[in-house]
């Protein structure tokens, strides 16, 4: 029995035992590429001592499944998983991961850091941040649109950076 | 038609998780963001043109031109931030 592809939790997760479920009675995977993204102290020249992670079930789920689909279809990969959480975090703690199997590590690679720029530009999920001023909502990144846009995706997700 | 429109992050702020909103059959995403914004007030502001918005229909990221049908669930949110 497969584990989903794609989970959207509060908990937090271990990426040593998921990847070993992920290969786990595979035998052609030569290699795993896995990426972790964590909780910062500090954003935009403020300290930040907590992180609200907001989605929008369903969507999300079924929107990153489609990433998957997509990078099934353009690399050469055995398995992939993605799980995000969502709630209260605090600095240092995992927000998410991508783990992918493959036969050779270049494809693993690849599919990994497409996934992590396909996600961070059509994936609903919206952070808040506390700083000492108070909650602000974290601002998309233009840097984000260029690295989806070096798949040839074009992402029209961040704000258009003021002149 | 009837749809219903959902909001997030900081839209949902400020205009609540979700309403259902009656317009006429054949709407486009663009419209009914029109018929929101002439509410005035809280609705105006959120949705205002020219700020960074993205729509989702039925759950799937669309532009402004999409149809949307009756039963529908339309979404406003702030440009995407997870990973």
């Amino acid at each position: 029995m497969n584990a989903p592809r794609v989970v959207v939790q509060t908990a937090d997760f271990d990426l040593g035992a998921e990847v070993a479920a992920l290969r786990s009675g595979d035998a052609g995977v030569g290699a795993v590429a896995a990426f972790i993204g964590t909780v910062r102290d500090r954003n935009d020249g403020l300290g930040v001592s907590a992180m609200e992670l907001e989605h929008y079930p369903g969507m999300t789920e079924r929107a990153i499944e489609a990433m998957i689909d997509e990078a099934q279809r353009r690399f050469e990969i055995r398995a992939a998983r993605v799980i995000h959480r969502v709630g209260l975090l605090q600095p240092q703690n995992q927000i998410m991961m991508v783990a992918v199997t493959s036969a050779h590590r270049g494809q693993a690679f690849l599919a990994c850091e497409f996934l992590m720029d396909y996600l961070k530009t059509q994936a609903p999920f919206w952070k808040k941040e506390q700083t000492p001023e108070g909650a602000r909502w974290v601002d998309a990144r233009s840097s984000d649109d260029a690295a989806i846009a070096r798949w040839g995706i074009e992402a029209g997700n961040a704000a258009p950076e003021a002149p | 038609m009837k749809l219903t429109v959902r909001y997030f992050a900081s839209i949902r702020e400020a205009l609540g998780a979700s309403e259902v909103v009656e317009l006429a059959e054949g709407s486009s995403v663009g419209a009914v963001s029109d018929a929101l914004i002439a509410r005035g007030g809280v609705h105006a502001s959120a949705l205002a043109r020219g700020k960074a918005l993205r729509s989702a229909l039925n759950q799937v990221l669309c532009d402004e031109a999409a149809l949307v049908g009756e039963g529908a669930e339309l979404a406003f949110f702030p440009p995407v931030t997870g990973g």
